[in-house]
């Protein structure tokens, strides 16, 4: 279905490195005879003029999302559409660097697995890649190394995300692992280096390639993923198949995969030398040691984090009725032991009840009622905590490019 | 309520730039304008060889002079932007006179 809709707004082929072709829609028009709409955005000061209002525009089988760009797409999840378990495919943020974006066709889409350290080249088909390696299913939470970038203080240049450069979902595929082992990893091997089917308008611009740690693309919970939610992947998302990391930020889950090359060095292009990188030190987490520098390495996992998603900044909650404070709390893969919930201004914490054990490297839902018997602002804060005990942190560690924003977050209220 | 196709000479490339009061959106459009002064339309036309230029209002919180021409060399030195010296110091002008918000 999803598959046809976007055969049907293809309006070019083109023969890419001679191995696929690809239907490729023009982005630039893909808008006509569309409506923007702005309001109000909630999570920032209203003295940041420049970001107090936000467009909504819908791309394609998405619900209309935050738009901060439209080319290249960076749509941002809004708040609301964060409240279930699963994000909704429709509402899960939209994220790319490289503006020509084909609409990859998955009946002649194959994935190019070589390298340096590959004893045996492959190339797989999309039927061969789903009936030919067992198939594994995960939850997790993707979240964009810079999401929250837009409330950092003092403010860094980047895309502004607020809160929604993050969803959970289930993915399913095959392991990255078996792939590799069908491709013989020799010995010396040290990076798996991946490309996507996107690309630069400039032949100049560096093209979109990542690269993992071997041990990090051997370990069983890195995917090619092939569904999203039980569907197929969707266009925005990756489509047809898309690389998995749980637990790492979205900068290594690379879209619209097309290969994946095992080599003896380390990978030295623009995005893993230049971009996506942190104060070396700087951070707790897992060390890139191929990619470091003594200045700076890239990033790796998530930090322990949690959103509240209910009640909203500002919301005016009546006396002595129901209300409660609601939200999820992730990290790295570690799992989340407790969340704890302040009323009055961080000065006594209590523990909310959490939700479903959706996985260790999904979200967790967690919950606690709030006192309305008594008329007042209320400052709610919420704090998780690891299961490595790493907690969420009350001071925001400045890095320059926005990234591991994971402080208390506090929405404020009034009981009346 | 719609405003009319609008045609930026010398790029040969027809934007829709389309703006409503919609409550709701059913689409997403790119953004194109910018602020009306000296070097807005080097500017877009410049940026929108790669880019939509709604990352310019929405950066101007953390920009100003020094950072502007710190992202305009970045552009041209490690992303190809064709844009020469002359043109670049037009367009930092106008950005950093309409753009500049951080202190």
């Amino acid at each position: 279905m999803a598959a046809a809709d976007q055969t049907a707004g293809a309006s070019a082929a083109l023969e890419r490195n001679g191995r696929a072709v690809l239907r490729r829609r023009e982005l630039l028009l893909a808008g006509a005879g569309a409506w923007l709409a702005r309001r109000a955005r909630a999570t920032d000061a209203p003295s940041t003029a420049a970001a107090a209002e936000e467009i909504l525009g819908a791309l394609p089988g998405k619900r209309p999302l935050i738009q901060h760009a439209f080319r290249p797409p960076n749509f941002e999840t809004p708040l609301g559409d964060l409240a279930a378990p699963f994000t909704p495919n429709d509402a899960f943020f939209v994220r790319y660097h490289l503006a020509v974006i084909p609409w990859v066709d998955t009946a002649s889409w194959r994935l190019e697995v070589s390298g340096a350290s590959a004893r045996q080249s492959l190339s797989l088909s999309l039927e061969e890649l789903k009936s030919g390696f067992e198939r594994v299913s995960l939850a997790a939470v993707n979240q964009c190394s810079g999401n929250r970038r837009g409330l950092f203080s003092p403010r860094v240049p980047g895309v502004q995300w607020g809160n929604g450069a993050m969803g959970n979902a289930r993915w399913t595929g095959v392991r990255l692992r078996d792939v590799l082992r069908k491709a013989a990893v020799a010995p010396g091997a040290l990076e798996v280096v991946f490309s996507g089917a996107d690309s630069a308008v400039l032949p100049q611009t560096p093209p979109f390639v990542k690269s993992l740690p071997l041990e990090r693309a051997l370990d069983e919970s890195t995917l090619l993923a092939f569904e999203m939610n039980g569907e197929p992947l969707p266009h925005w998302n990756g489509a047809p198949v898309r690389l998995i990391v749980p637990g790492w930020t979205g900068t290594y889950w690379m879209k619209h995969l097309i290969a994946v090359r095992i080599e003896p060095k380390a990978f030295d292009g623009f995005w893993m030398k230049s971009a996506y990188r942190l104060p070396t030190g700087a951070f707790p987490g897992t060390r890139f040691l191929s990619q470091e520098t003594p200045e700076t390495t890239p990033i790796t996992e998530i930090l322990v984090n949690s959103l509240i998603v209910t009640p909203l900044e500002g919301a005016r909650l009546k006396r002595g009725e129901h209300a409660e404070v609601a939200g999820k709390a992730w990290d790295g893969g570690a799992g989340i032991a407790a969340v704890e919930v302040s009323v009055d201004g961080r000065r006594s914490w209590r523990e909310a009840r959490l939700g479903r054990d959706l996985g260790r490297f999904a979200w967790r839902d967690f919950r606690m009622p709030i006192d309305t018997a008594r008329a007042g602002p209320l400052a709610i804060a919420v704090r998780a905590r690891s299961r490595n005990g790493a907690q969420q942190p009350d001071k925001l560690t400045f890095n320059p490019s926005g990234y591991h924003d994971n402080i208390v977050q506090t929405v404020n209220v009034e009981v009346a | 309520m719609r405003r009319a196709a609008r045609t930026l000479a010398g790029n040969g490339v027809v934007l829709l730039a389309l703006a409503c009061g919609r409550a709701w959106a059913a689409g997403a459009a790119e953004i194109t304008e910018l602020k009306d002064a000296p070097g807005r339309d080097l500017t877009v036309g410049r940026c929108i060889i790669c880019h939509s230029v709604e990352y310019i209002p929405s950066n101007a919180p953390a920009m100003n002079r020094a950072a502007w021409q710190k992202t305009i060399q970045k552009m041209r030195e490690r992303f190809g932007a064709p844009i020469t010296d002359a043109e670049a110091q037009q367009i930092l002008d106008y950005l950093d006179a309409n753009y500049s918000g951080k202190s």
